[in-house]
């Protein structure tokens, strides 16, 4: 053991599968590396299992999810950074609400750390989109579901993808009236790809459960339209919405008005980087590459789930299962190949390219910025700021972009713009743009300055569980 | 038509040796593998200090380069309009507090010493200094208040020098690697080979920063630059005046001096205009590995919070790392390189480059021309031994640049 291990306790220390998130592809990791005979720590955000896809009602005294003896689930708990030991990686976190003072650290190290950390909503920028009332759609169904919190009377969604269709459907569970879900690809085009077509099959099913619904409540589904701006003084009141060309340049003459008091956005998704990022994990096209056995680049780390490729939740589980038996591998257990999780990952893995081929993001949105549309909400920087920092100083570089724009530099860190500036940046520059770059977070979620300087010896002695230490 | 002089690296100083070098009239051309200003640059501070250097030749370095920088910008201004200059120049004056009684005679015999070199360094008491920085910790034993010590915005100073370049004529292209240079008959400096071709040239200057050595081993010429890493934390953004200069823990000085590989780390907090508050600085010496340490990280903030106890309750939101370039006598490298005629350095600034660069840009620049420098530039030349003679290079150094900024793997 090395000096660093000194004080740690026993069962922190390099002898437990640690598993980073709580939706389709954690849960399914931590049961199946239980199931091979390892110990586990399940580590996660929400109060309640389950992460974005089954998010559960927080309000309810039930837990919808059991997880098998052998896995230590930790609720409402954030890993802010990683680092690499020998022999694996310490996974340092932090337990209890985020905004309260009093939250617990603690360390890990783990020979066998699986990345599930999912993914978050895409939103592309349009001229009133700070207005309060404009949500990210996972946000709109998170409160629905969570908490039964409608976002507005009468909703109006847009973005691109078949996880409209699942929000619109919450929505409607909460008593909101859906204005219209405007789809701004042409989902025709999954006829053209019978391969992805049949791959889903299970996942069509679902969708056309969805679609019935909406059909009976009579909210209309437009194809090719979008939102083009939200108004309104204190909040939204209204939207214009437009007809798309295939590239997502406007229709002339489309425009139309729409009472609403809120819209909800939702633009496919980006995953959630910054673990592994940190792990040094290779990424390709902005996912993790991952081999058959959910391993990355990087010795002991998994991943699994949105993180290597958007393919909902039936292929998240399949990957979190395949990655849970490789951990478990890692910590001398013997499992059997889980063939029927691999089957269903090579099965899913054809959807989810089918999926990305039918709802691309088509660069026609860009003509809609105006010089004053903000891009980063946190440090309210505007398109024409954005666009002369990259004309007239040549900035696009990672860091260099940033502290020149501001763009990325505020609470969120760039989750909400930092894919849409690297986007803008590319077309700029003409050099691709480094979305990558706004994952790389040594820090990977905020922690007071005072829990960081907190001694590890005060949440690494031995006993029953780490000590509450004095804000 | 071919340029007089390549300038290698868009970091701060190769923009200050290119601006420099265009305002003499010759034609220049910046070459950066990178984005403009983004490795060493984009990961500083902005520090422009005079009270962290003890007399000799880098104070001297320093005060000129406080006394040009002011100058430098507004000139820059008046060429290129407000906008294009701004740089978030900010003469905000440094404080440096001593917290235990031990460490009070040491900090008065430094401010002693320098006040000799002519920097103004105030002793004030800890009530005045209390006065000065209202969120001061209670335990301050000593302060000293330098009111020169001056911040700007690397990134945008770098290129607002680089825009300079370009106005005048010359030219700058990021995304451009410089793989070696091309000898001509006289075995001189006649060009420079890129990974888009080569292009003539009459003399190239090697302003790489902490990859200066694996740039000079493949011009042929080594010289020992080191890399010496160093983390900053940034805050969420705090009312106005919470901090309201540079505050330094009296344990700073020791630290920049020293050659010790393991890690040091000295509080240096302040805030910038955007409200957020920086906490620097930790020197590690890892070569280029970028693994973040939760340890450094830590160290930082525990001494931040000594300082600046309102802080424990505000949330970091992001560290930054990068890498600073020195030399073993911890002083820069400017001037000709004896061994080859036209290859020129300017780099091994270590943690000061941003404030070095404006009068390491003008040094470089007298020399070239063979005008009068204002400083004496021989405790810089290449070829002192401790930069020459034992020219032994890291493997981490000679092998191709592996990692950019942040550590982050060269695409």
């Amino acid at each position: 053991m090395s000096r660093a291990h000194r004080g740690a306790e026993p069962r922190d220390a390099m002898s437990r599968v640690v598993v980073v998130g709580g939706g389709p592809a954690g849960m399914a990791a931590a049961r199946a590396a239980a199931k091979a005979g390892v110990d586990v720590v399940l580590i996660d955000a929400g109060a309640k299992l389950g992460g974005q896809y089954h998010r559960q009602d927080s309000r309810a005294g039930t837990e919808r999810f059991g997880l098998p003896p052998g896995v230590e689930h930790l609720a409402e708990s954030v890993v802010w950074a990683l680092e690499p030991v020998p022999g694996g990686h310490r996974v340092h976190l932090r337990t209890g609400p985020a905004d309260a003072p009093g939250r617990t650290g603690r360390s890990i190290d783990t020979p066998a750390l699986v990345l599930a950390t999912g993914a978050y909503d895409q939103v592309l920028p349009f001229p009133g989109w700070e207005l309060p009332g404009v949500y990210t759609a996972g946000a709109a169904q998170a409160l629905a579901k969570g908490q039964g919190v409608r976002v507005g009377e009468r909703v109006l969604l847009a973005g691109t993808g078949p996880f409209l269709l699942p929000v619109a459907r919450s929505l409607l569970a909460v008593g909101a009236e859906v204005a219209a879900v405007l789809e701004a690809g042409n989902p025709a085009r999954w006829l053209a790809r019978p391969a992805g077509l049949l791959a889903g099959a299970g996942k069509l099913g679902e969708l056309a459960g969805h679609t019935a619904a909406l059909a009976r409540h009579r909210v209309p589904y437009r194809t090719r339209s979008a939102v083009v701006a939200a108004h309104g003084t204190d909040r939204v009141e209204a939207v214009t919405t437009t007809r798309l060309r295939p590239d997502w340049t406007e229709v002339p003459g489309s425009r139309r008005r729409l009472d609403v008091d809120a819209v909800c956005i939702g633009y496919g998704f980006t995953p959630q980087l910054e673990l592994a990022v940190a792990a040094g994990c290779a990424l390709d096209g902005g996912f993790v590459t991952v081999d058959s056995a959910q391993q990355t680049s990087v010795p002991g780390v998994l991943a699994a789930g949105e993180l290597t490729g958007i393919g909902g939740a039936e292929l998240a589980a399949a990957e979190g299962e395949v990655a849970g038996a490789s951990a478990a591998r890692r910590l001398g257990a013997r499992p059997a190949p889980p063939v029927r999780a691999l089957r269903a990952v090579r099965r899913g893995r054809r959807f989810a390219a089918a999926l990305a081929a039918a709802h691309p993001v088509r660069a026609g949105w860009h003509g809609r910025l105006r010089e004053d549309t903000l891009i980063c909400r946190c440090e309210e920087v505007r398109y024409g700021e954005l666009r002369d920092a990259v004309r007239e100083r040549e900035a696009y570089g990672g860091r260099a972009l940033k502290l020149v724009t501001r763009a990325g530099l505020g609470l969120c860190q760039g989750r909400i713009c930092g894919r849409v500036v690297a986007e803008l940046t590319g077309e700029l520059t003409g050099e691709p743009g480094q979305s990558a770059a706004f994952a790389r977070r040594p820090i990977a979620a905020p922690i007071r300055l005072g829990e960081l300087a907190e001694s590890p010896s005060a949440h690494r002695e031995p006993g029953a569980g780490p000590p509450r230490v004095a804000e | 038509m071919s340029p007089d002089v390549v300038v290698v690296g868009a970091g701060i100083i190769g923009a200050a040796c290119a601006e420099a070098l265009s305002a003499a009239g010759l034609r220049v051309t910046v070459l950066e593998r990178g984005a403009l200003a983004s490795g060493t640059t984009a990961a500083g501070e902005g520090n422009v200090l005079v009270s962290d250097k003890a007399p000799g030749p880098e104070l001297d370095l320093a005060r000129a380069s406080r006394r040009r920088w002011p100058r430098l910008l507004a000139a820059l201004r008046e060429e290129l309009g407000p906008r294009a200059a701004e740089t978030e120049w900010d003469p905000k004056g440094g404080l440096v507090v001593a917290t235990t009684a031990e460490a009070v005679a040491p900090l008065a015999e430094f401010a002693a010493a320098q006040r000799t070199a002519g920097v103004r360094a105030d002793r004030i008491d800890p009530a005045r200094a209390r006065d000065l920085e209202p969120h001061l910790t209670r335990q301050v034993t000593a302060a000293v208040h330098y009111p020169e010590d001056a911040q700007l915005q690397p990134v945008l100073a770098a290129t607002t020098l680089l825009a300079a370049v370009r106005a005048r004529g010359g030219e700058v292209r990021a995304g451009t690697t410089v793989t070696g240079v091309v000898r001509d008959a006289g075995d001189r400096v006649g060009g420079v080979r890129t990974d888009r071709g080569s292009l003539a040239c009459g003399a190239v200057v090697n302003c790489c920063g902490p990859w200066a050595g694996s740039f000079a081993a493949a011009a042929g010429a080594p010289v020992t630059v080191l890399p010496r890493r160093g983390m900053i934390l940034v805050t969420a953004p705090l009312p106005p005046d919470t901090v309201r200069r540079k505050v330094y823990d009296a344990d700073y000085v020791g630290a920049v001096a020293s050659g010790d590989a393991e890690l040091q780390t000295s509080t240096v907090v302040e805030s910038t205009r955007a409200g957020t508050v920086l906490i620097g600085s930790s020197r590690e010496r890892v070569g280029f590995d970028g693994t973040v340490r939760v340890e450094v990280l830590r160290e930082l903030a525990r001494k931040a919070v000594a300082l600046f106890p309102v802080l424990a309750d505000v949330p970091v939101m992001r560290a930054y790392g990068g890498f600073r370039p020195y030399a073993p006598d911890h002083l820069p490298v400017i001037g000709a390189d004896p061994r080859l005629p036209g290859l020129w350095h300017a780099t091994g600034h270590e943690g000061a480059g941003i404030g070095l660069a404006a009068a390491t840009g003008r040094l470089l620049a007298d020399l070239f021309t063979g005008a009068a420098p204002e400083l004496d530039p021989a405790p810089f030349r290449p070829d002192r031994p401790a930069v020459m003679s034992q020219a032994v290079i890291s493997p981490a150094v000679i092998s191709p640049a592996v990692t950019g900024p942040d550590g982050e793997t060269a695409a």
